[in-house]
């Protein structure tokens, strides 16, 4: 059956939205719970550095403290990046997706949708934060084991694992910046055990801890951890994984479908995996991880772009076609 | 819940204190025609305690709003999903009464094809004089575009929904016919699958008419009308998007059917041929179930301004090349002025007497139906001919004298825009109330499709009208709904 181009993009927004919440709660969650520096406190403006959300931040709070940074990224619905206007966006996009998805998967985006805005800021003060963000986490996780196990395997299907796989990079990427962007104390600590907690808490927050243990049993070093963030091929949330699981879908896609596009896309994604391939960690950091990072980024904004123009009908924006020339 | 004892609470005597009045009630009958064949279903009902009732009946709408089988209304505060109230006492048909509605739903489905192919092609009734020129030419709906076109089967109407009241006697009659785009079918649908999860006790064994095909069937008659010689036509569902108040509707549909439902956005033509946008380029589409009116369909052609629409489709459609269901141009045949003329039409194209009469109707336009609507206007319903959605109707008995008055002035100043019908005392249900089980009108809107042949869908969507005492039973306002059954021959009893 043809795939119409318009629901092609709302299947890869959904996966993208609903992938976004689930990784803004595992920041959430794990700021609150492993993010405590020696002075008591917790950085909380490096969640809204970790966003880029400084501006919009700084234009409804004069100061980042647990309860104003919970309250702009779970509830505020006016604030785009919010835990609340991402389920949104992805429900908006579920709602016109509904003769294509499941009944179960709609029904459940819809019932989280509405446990979310009967939320009062009293439900996700502190002492209840742990178990809001655990809440959200898990009815993501939920979305994913039930599109799993009732989503349709044809052409959706590679569109909905695109969205997921190239938002679960992105977030990667931005774990990874925030330790470097903001968190670099000054050189004196690094190798203290403060710097050791914080990198802790940048594998914890991806779920990668563990996963770090098997490969490194014993230490830690900001390079190694950032090496595994990046490049480790069987962590399920590295940057390399996630590439090599969108070049292998759009491989698939089109072959499976004989699409006659996407070829540009591919092009991209083939470059982005072997520049990702081709230097070490070491190398990496010696020149830079945060410009490393943003050129990641900047990548993979130009995939999505590529994948827009070739399956969405987007017309191609005028930026690539600079680079073209 | 405050734990409030309700009047009928205790088991095995639910309908005990019923009371339906004068009116003639669905469950229960009248004296003269006793309802037999809800005997079971009474006895079954009985032995039901009016709090499980009513906690099955708070667990069924939550889950609908869970489904999200709701719709869009708005309000002040923006737009919001609202569920269509839900009624779990059954609406019942038997088979016999059933056996005679559908008769006549094809007899008026094949008569209003009949008028719409005569009135675009050789015009024999108006030139015969059995409905005044002006009243089929000078209406909004009639398209000129469509004058001389061949459509398949001369199928107009693919989709028909006629409402039907009961009155006093326990007549059913046709209060109004809608051959431009009906909603409502998915509730019926929807309503009965609720039913098999919330009351699978109640239902047991009775012996009651499938209802799920409906997407199947009206697949089967778009493919029919599909212009394409071999192999499968490519359909779509085309609704004007995600914030229409219908949308569920259009889901459903689509999903049912098994067709993408496309946006206007999503189509395009080409050399007089209709395409989607897919992932892989332009593709075909040869039979479209429209959801949106003929005014918004294709801007260079009827409104400049809708941006709904696909620019060019008309032309395509008048070469053939794609089909359109309903076709363009049938609200000339449901507008309220005319459907007075309907019996009068099928004694014309079909020799045959009305097998569901109509409403005594009176058109206003005409001298002496004015004058007795002025002189009777307490006793009488209004309608403006224009309008859907029960808006702007003037109900005599309850009306103040200064809304009379106001419907007076109305009538001289444009009386072709009015139409009169005497007070129907519409049938009752038992429903669910916060007083416990208490009577509510209600009217019937079946649905008929017709691609080669007409079939009609067993039930149709019975809507009840909440507030006690009132008569209008429209979704916009206030008005929910109740399943329908229709009985197998030998069911129930």
């Amino acid at each position: 059956m043809n795939l119409l181009a318009r629901y092609a993009e709302n299947i890869f927004w959904m996966a993208r939205y609903m992938e976004r919440a689930e990784n803004l709660a595992r920041v959430l969650d794990v700021q609150e719970t492993f993010v405590r520096d020696e002075r008591g406190g917790t950085n909380w403006l490096s969640v809204v550095q970790l966003y880029a959300d400084e501006e919009a931040f700084l234009k409804r709070h004069a100061v980042a403290s647990a309860e104003t940074v919970v309250a702009f990224y779970l509830l505020d619905a006016t604030n785009p990046n919010s835990i609340v206007s991402t389920i949104r966006a992805a429900r908006e996009n579920a709602r016109t997706l509904r003769p294509w998805i499941s009944t179960e998967m709609w029904s459940q985006i819809n019932v989280f949708y509405n446990q979310l805005l009967a939320l009062t800021p009293r439900d996700v003060a502190m002492p209840h934060l742990s178990r809001v963000c655990r809440m959200v986490k898990e009815a993501c996780q939920t979305h994913t084991g039930i599109t799993e196990g009732t989503f349709y395997r044809d052409q959706g299907w590679y569109f909905y694992q695109m969205g997921k796989a190239i938002e679960r990079a992105d977030q990667t990427t931005r774990l990874l910046d925030i330790k470097y962007h903001t968190l670099l104390p000054s050189p004196d600590d690094l190798g203290s055990s403060l710097d050791m907690q914080q990198w802790c808490t940048v594998l914890r927050s991806a779920a990668g801890y563990h996963a770090f243990r098997r490969v490194y049993p014993r230490g830690m070093t900001p390079t190694t951890v950032a090496g595994f963030i990046l490049f480790n091929e069987g962590f399920p949330r590295s940057v390399v994984m996630c590439v090599r699981q969108i070049d292998g879908l759009l491989t698939r896609l089109k072959s499976r479908y004989t699409l006659r596009r996407g070829s540009e896309a591919m092009e991209k994604v083939d470059e982005l995996l072997a520049a990702l391939l081709s230097r070490p960690i070491e190398a990496v950091i010696a020149d830079g991880l945060h410009e490393y990072l943003d050129w990641v980024q900047s990548q993979l904004i130009g995939i999505t772009a590529e994948i827009g123009h070739a399956f969405f009908g987007q017309e191609p924006a005028p930026l690539a076609q600079v680079e073209v020339q | 819940m405050n734990g409030a004892t309700a009047p009928q609470a205790g088991a095995r005597n639910l309908l005990a204190s019923y009371d339906a009045g004068i009116f003639y009630d669905e469950l229960f009958g009248n004296a003269d025609k006793p309802a037999g064949h809800t005997r079971l279903i009474r006895e079954r009902l009985n032995q039901l305690d009016f709090e499980d009732l009513r906690r099955r009946a708070t667990d069924a709408e939550k889950e609908l709003y869970n489904l999200g089988i709701t719709f869009l209304i708005y309000a002040a505060q923006g737009a919001e999903d609202r569920i269509l109230p839900f009624d779990v006492i059954p609406r019942v048909i038997s088979a016999r009464e059933w056996a005679h509605l559908e008769a006549g739903i094809k007899q008026r489905v094949a008569t209003l094809n009949l008028f719409l192919h005569d009135i675009y092609h050789d015009q024999k009734i108006l030139k015969d004089g059995i409905i005044p020129a002006e009243l089929v030419l000078g209406n909004a709906n009639f398209r000129p575009q469509m004058a001389g076109l061949d459509v398949p089967f001369d199928t107009y109407i693919h989709i028909m929904g006629v409402d039907l009241v009961r009155d006093r006697e326990g007549t059913f009659r046709v209060l109004e016919d809608n051959g431009r785009v009906p909603s409502g079918v998915s509730y019926v649908v929807e309503n009965r699958h609720m039913m098999q999860r919330v009351f699978p006790d109640l239902m047991r064994d009775i012996g009651i008419r499938p209802v799920d095909n409906y997407g199947h069937k009206l697949l089967e008659a778009m493919s029919e009308i599909a212009p394409v010689a071999e192999g499968d036509p490519e359909v779509a569902l085309l609704s004007p998007g995600s914030y229409n108040s219908a949308y569920f509707e259009h889901i459903f549909l689509a999903r049912e059917m098994g067709v993408p439902l496309v946006e206007g956005r999503d189509l395009v033509v080409e050399n007089h041929r209709v395409y989607m946008k897919t992932t892989d380029g332009l593709a075909p589409v040869h039979s479209i179930y429209r959801r949106i009116g003929d005014d918004f369909l294709d801007p260079t052609a009827f409104n400049p301004d809708s941006l709904l629409g696909v620019p060019g489709i008309l032309e395509a459609y008048r070469r053939g090349n794609v089909a359109l269901a309903n076709a363009i141009g049938t609200g000339v045949a449901d507008d309220k002025a005319v459907y007075a003329y309907v019996p009068r039409m099928i004694k014309y194209y079909l020799d045959q007497d009305a097998l569901i009469p109509n409403v005594d109707t009176r058109i206003c336009r005409e001298h002496d139906a004015l004058t007795y609507t002025l002189d009777n206007l307490d006793k009488l319903v209004v309608k403006p001919v224009g309008e859907a959605g029960g808006y702007g109707i003037t109900i005599g008995p309850r009306a103040s004298k200064a809304e009379l008055d106001d419907c007076r002035a109305k009538l001289i100043a444009d009386p072709a825009n009015y139409i009169s019908q005497p007070v129907v005392d519409l049938s009752v249900c038992p429903t669910v109330t916060p007083d416990g089980i208490e009577p509510r009108h209600v009217d019937l809107r079946p649905f008929a499709v017709t691609g080669s042949k007409t079939w009609v869908l067993p039930g149709g969507l019975s809507r009840v009208a909440l507030q006690k005492g009132t008569l209008i039973v429209n979704s916009s306002q206030g008005g929910g709904s109740k399943d329908t059954w229709v009985l197998e021959n030998g069911g129930a009893a």
